[in-house]
């Protein structure tokens, strides 16, 4: 281990790695577009079922991959004239904004209480919490059917605006714990000195500085109630109440006939804005998880 | 009332003592004013509703008959009494045990993926994140549409490759594999729609982890001579650890609770193959009516579920290095 | 042999916009002790770890023992190195740390135990073997780094300010056990600081660094008396050289050579600085003299260092006659801050 090789082998050993460099930036590249593609690849398919008229689809011998026939919108604007896509689209947006703000209205300072005003039992209760996230849906949807319809809520959109924020909730809160841990405790104790309370310093100054994480629980949150099925599906049966989550698969499958072709258009039309927003966010979920999950 | 610095009362430290005793108590009012929201909604529709679900698999309710009855164990004997039951139980667990091995590896090599620069990754991104970002049961249609028993474009590929649809074809010579008709085929393609929707999440949550792994420790391994796999087996992933875990329970937590998935790909079949203890607890709670059963049933999931929880937060804690 | 040396070194990085190195020639004696000094940014490090292969450079070469190792990995050049935070793996044994390189290279398994046992034994830590990290102090981490450097048998030592994590009190103790250390081991080292202190006290040659260049490379005493141009002047040496502007030059003289007039003989080739005294320090013994100088050039505010053996009593608001022997003044160019030939007074 004493002496460097000789220089023809130091020029031979130059060229292996060169050789290795390039090579395994061909296999990042690789293996990137392998995962894209495989993640992606029902997605994309369903974008070309979408567009395929019916006789072109239901031939077993065709090219599935390609218009054996030409392309055509009928089904896509079908499933916005003839269907309550629209609806669902609808009931989804506006029971997903309100459940997000109650999540935050709640969560956002229980999370702070917890991250920040040091009681004993703060860590006793972020445990709590965690473990009330495990108890699932499956289990709790016939006690809730019940207390639901007690409430009189029973086949309304807003029985899962009432019930959605028990799933969001604690999550959320785990996750905002994380983010407001990471914010130096100095900001808020110089607000204080400037003569703020505790309670404007929060608002003023840990606040805007969480925003970014706030932000990321928001769209966590919202992707959460978008994806919620068992509430939506035990709550909720009239047509007009329902969300995307169950309206789709229920309404556009008359008996045994499924109306393929705007089911995928109707899954490629919720799925592709959802990452959109997610991806744009991305980073700031990965550190809001950071803070949380590896440090907390 | 607000503590401005200009307060002098150089003289009343009784004063200042008292305005400091009401901070303090605002201090753990506040605490307390801040929680109670989450707390009491929690408990109301949480721990309540809980508390009845366990009423409930103690009774005789049903639709039709919503009286309350204690029955003691009965619902729980005809239950134990029902295949079905026994077959989703495990089902529930093989689905669970499989998919979450194969979700923390893929896992693991998408984090790996994602970490890496490369031109292009916005694309890549958003493209994998598409199966957790979209709603439950939609991702789970284009799978429907994907495998099925006439159509399916897997199929068509297997066919036009000739290793089905043949006399003598490896994979028979049946026109379409019925993904979703033989058992065997349809647990197969449960768990496959599980791995597909979860392995992003999972990379999502180790990307964290290895992020946070200082950049020092990869240098000084790369110079101390340890290559690719070296510093992958001995350094990166024993430093993820937890984090792995992370994704394993949230993975766990995903599939074991999922209903939806079966639902929609399966409803349960073919003959209850893929039932799970989800889906048959709403199959008998709300289809058939007998809340008592349901109830019963559904109940199972939560010690299990609580159980691998702490079990995995416990071994977290130990693989927490300094 | 085991000398490192670097011929035109560039590195570029955001597209060419920052360029950390900016054309460096160096050439290492064997066995000694190089330190690279220079404030912030100042591409040090950069240069540290292009040496090291973990950065490519954009243009030049590095060459150890005589090859060009410029495209070669790290772990093909033989070197080791200690990173400011020591990068101990964490999850493993002291005596795991040690031993990974040598599993890397596929060493048998009684001869890396030999090795490891022969490395701790040198930096005593044997009885820290079945440690963890966490569970060490400061100084102990850093002897369990150079044991896992040391372990390799490498051709050079790259250290990246290793001293900078530590209390200010252990830091004399811990740089008096890497002088002694390094000379007892031989190896060729170089090491990276901003601490002109610990470089003054560690290195046999400097390399001071500004905006990726080389200002002056030397023995510390000549970086200290012949400073190569003004910006060495004032970042070594604490307080830093006094210049004086004058006629489009800058004299400079330090602070412990601008005195009262009785100390220098009468006769002695010195010159004259009025200087009128603002305020005074008392620091370990040395009285640090603030105030304006004048007649040698510009009006300045400069300092005087007097030693506690100086006894001539200063008093703040008072001018007194300084004076500076001619020997001991410097000459810069008061434009390019080079220094420049010695200017008639």
């Amino acid at each position: 281990m004493t002496a460097l090789v000789g220089e023809a082998e130091a020029a031979t050993l130059r060229r292996r790695y060169a050789r290795r460099h390039v090579a395994a930036r061909v296999g990042v590249y690789a293996a990137a577009a392998a995962a894209a593609f495989l993640c992606s690849a029902p997605f994309l398919w369903s974008m070309v079922t979408a567009f395929k008229q019916n006789r072109d689809l239901y031939n077993a011998d065709n090219n599935p991959f390609a218009f054996n026939r030409p392309a055509t919108s009928d089904h896509v604007l079908y499933l916005f004239r003839s269907t309550a896509f629209g609806t669902f689209v609808w009931n989804t947006l506006w029971v997903g904004v309100l459940v997000v703000l109650i999540t935050l209205v709640l969560g956002l300072p229980a999370a702070y209480a917890l991250a920040r005003l040091d009681r004993p039992w703060a860590g006793w209760l972020g445990v709590a919490i965690f473990l009330v996230y495990l108890v699932p849906p499956s289990l709790l949807f016939l006690s809730l059917s019940r207390i639901v319809v007690e409430v009189g809520l029973q086949d309304s959109a807003w029985s899962l605006v009432l019930i959605y924020p028990t799933i969001t909730i604690p999550v959320s809160i785990w996750l905002l714990i994380g983010f407001l841990k990471g914010i130096p405790r100095d900001i808020e104790e110089q607000a204080m000195v400037d003569g703020y309370s505790r309670v404007g310093a929060f608002l003023r100054a840990v606040v805007p500085l969480a925003f970014p994480g706030i932000v990321a629980v928001v769209v966590f949150a919202f992707t959460l109630t978008a994806s919620e099925f068992i509430y939506a599906l035990a709550f909720v049966s009239p047509t007009a109440e329902k969300v995307v989550s169950t309206g789709v698969p229920t309404e556009l499958v008359r008996g045994d006939i499924f109306f393929w072709q705007s089911l995928q258009a109707a899954t490629v039309l919720v799925a592709i804005p959802i990452a959109l927003v997610f991806n744009l966010f991305l980073d700031r979920f990965v550190a809001g998880f950071t803070q949380g999950a590896v440090k907390g | 009332m607000t503590v401005t610095a200009t307060d002098r009362r150089t003289s009343d430290v009784a004063g200042m003592h008292t305005a400091r005793r009401r901070l303090a108590d605002r201090d753990s009012a506040l605490a307390w004013l801040f929680l109670m929201p989450s707390v009491v909604y929690i408990l109301a529709l949480v721990a309540v509703p809980f508390v009845l679900a366990v009423g409930f698999a103690l009774s005789d309710v049903t639709a039709g008959d919503p009286s309350y009855d204690f029955v003691g164990f009965r619902n729980f004997e005809r239950v134990f009494d029902d295949p079905v039951f026994w077959r989703s139980l495990g089902n529930t667990f093989l689905f669970t045990a499989v998919s979450m091995a194969l979700i923390v590896v893929f896992g693991k090599v998408l984090a790996n993926i994602l970490v890496a620069e490369f031109r292009g990754k916005w694309i890549v991104r958003f493209l994998v994140l598409l199966p957790w970002t979209t709603p439950v049961t939609l991702g789970a249609i284009a799978w429907l549409w994907l495998l099925d028993s006439i159509f399916s474009p897997i199929d068509w590929v297997l066919r036009e490759l000739g290793l089905l649809g043949r006399p003598g074809a490896l994979l028979g010579a049946e026109s379409n594999l019925f993904w979703l008709g033989e058992p065997d085929l349809a647990m197969g393609s449960v768990i496959a729609v599980h791995v597909w929707r979860l392995t992003p999440l999972a990379a999502v949550i180790m990307v964290a982890g290895l992020v946070a792994i200082p950049r020092d420790l990869d240098e000084a391994a790369r110079v101390d001579g340890a290559g690719f796999w070296r510093r992958m087996f001995e350094v990166t992933i024993p430093l993820t650890l937890p984090v792995i875990a992370v994704a394993a329970l949230f993975g766990a937590i995903f599939t074991f609770t999922d209903m939806a998935v079966v639902d929609v790909l399966t409803n349960g079949g073919p003959n209850n193959a893929t039932q799970v203890l989800t889906s048959w607890a709403f199959f008998r709670g709300i289809d058939g009516g007998d809340v008592g059963q349901g109830a019963a049933i559904a109940l199972f999931l939560f010690p299990l579920l609580l159980a691998a929880a702490i079990a995995i937060l416990r071994a977290v804690r130990r693989m927490e290095v300094g | 042999m085991a000398v490192v040396e670097l011929r035109q070194l560039v590195k570029e990085f955001d597209s060419g916009r920052v360029r950390a190195v900016d054309g460096v020639d160096l050439t290492t004696e064997e066995g000694e002790y190089l330190v690279l000094l220079g404030p912030s940014g100042c591409g040090k490090t950069t240069l540290l770890r292009t040496i090291a292969g973990l950065e490519q450079p954009t243009a030049g070469d590095v060459l150890i023992d005589g090859h060009v190792v410029t495209g070669l990995p790290p772990r093909a050049r033989k070197i080791a190195m200690v990173f400011q935070s020591y990068a101990l793996y964490p999850h493993k044994t002291v005596l795991a740390n040690i031993v990974f390189p040598l599993r890397a290279a596929r060493i048998a398994r009684p001869e890396r135990e030999r090795k490891a046992h022969w490395a701790a034994k040198l930096l005593g830590i044997e009885h820290l073997l079945a440690r963890k990290p966490r569970q060490l102090s400061g100084g102990e981490r850093q002897r369990v780094a150079l044991a896992r450097a040391l372990v390799r048998e490498p051709l050079v030592f790259l250290l990246d300010e290793p001293l900078s994590n530590l209390d200010a009190k252990l830091r004399a103790s811990a740089r008096d056990e890497l002088k002694t250390f390094q000379q007892e081991i031989g190896t060729t080292t170089i090491y990276v600081t901003h601490d002109q202190v610990e470089a003054m006290g560690l290195g046999d040659r400097i390399a001071v660094l500004s905006d990726g260049r080389v200002r002056q490379l030397g023995h510390p005493v000549d970086v200290y008396d012949d400073p190569a141009d003004t910006f060495v002047a004032r970042f070594i040496g604490s307080p830093p050289m006094n210049l004086v502007p004058r006629d489009g030059h800058l004299v400079g003289f330090r602070p412990e050579h601008l005195l009262p007039e009785d100390v220098l003989p009468a006769g002695a080739d010195r010159e004259t600085v009025p200087f009128a005294v603002d305020r005074i320090e008392y620091l370990s013994g040395d009285r640090h003299v603030y105030g304006t100088v004048s007649g040698l050039g510009e009006a300045t505010r400069v300092v005087a260092r007097l030693p506690a053996t100086v006894g001539t009593p200063i008093s703040a608001g008072e001018s007194y006659d300084f004076v500076v022997a001619r020997e001991r003044m410097r000459f810069f160019d008061a434009q390019t801050g080079h220094r420049s030939e010695a200017v008639r007074l």
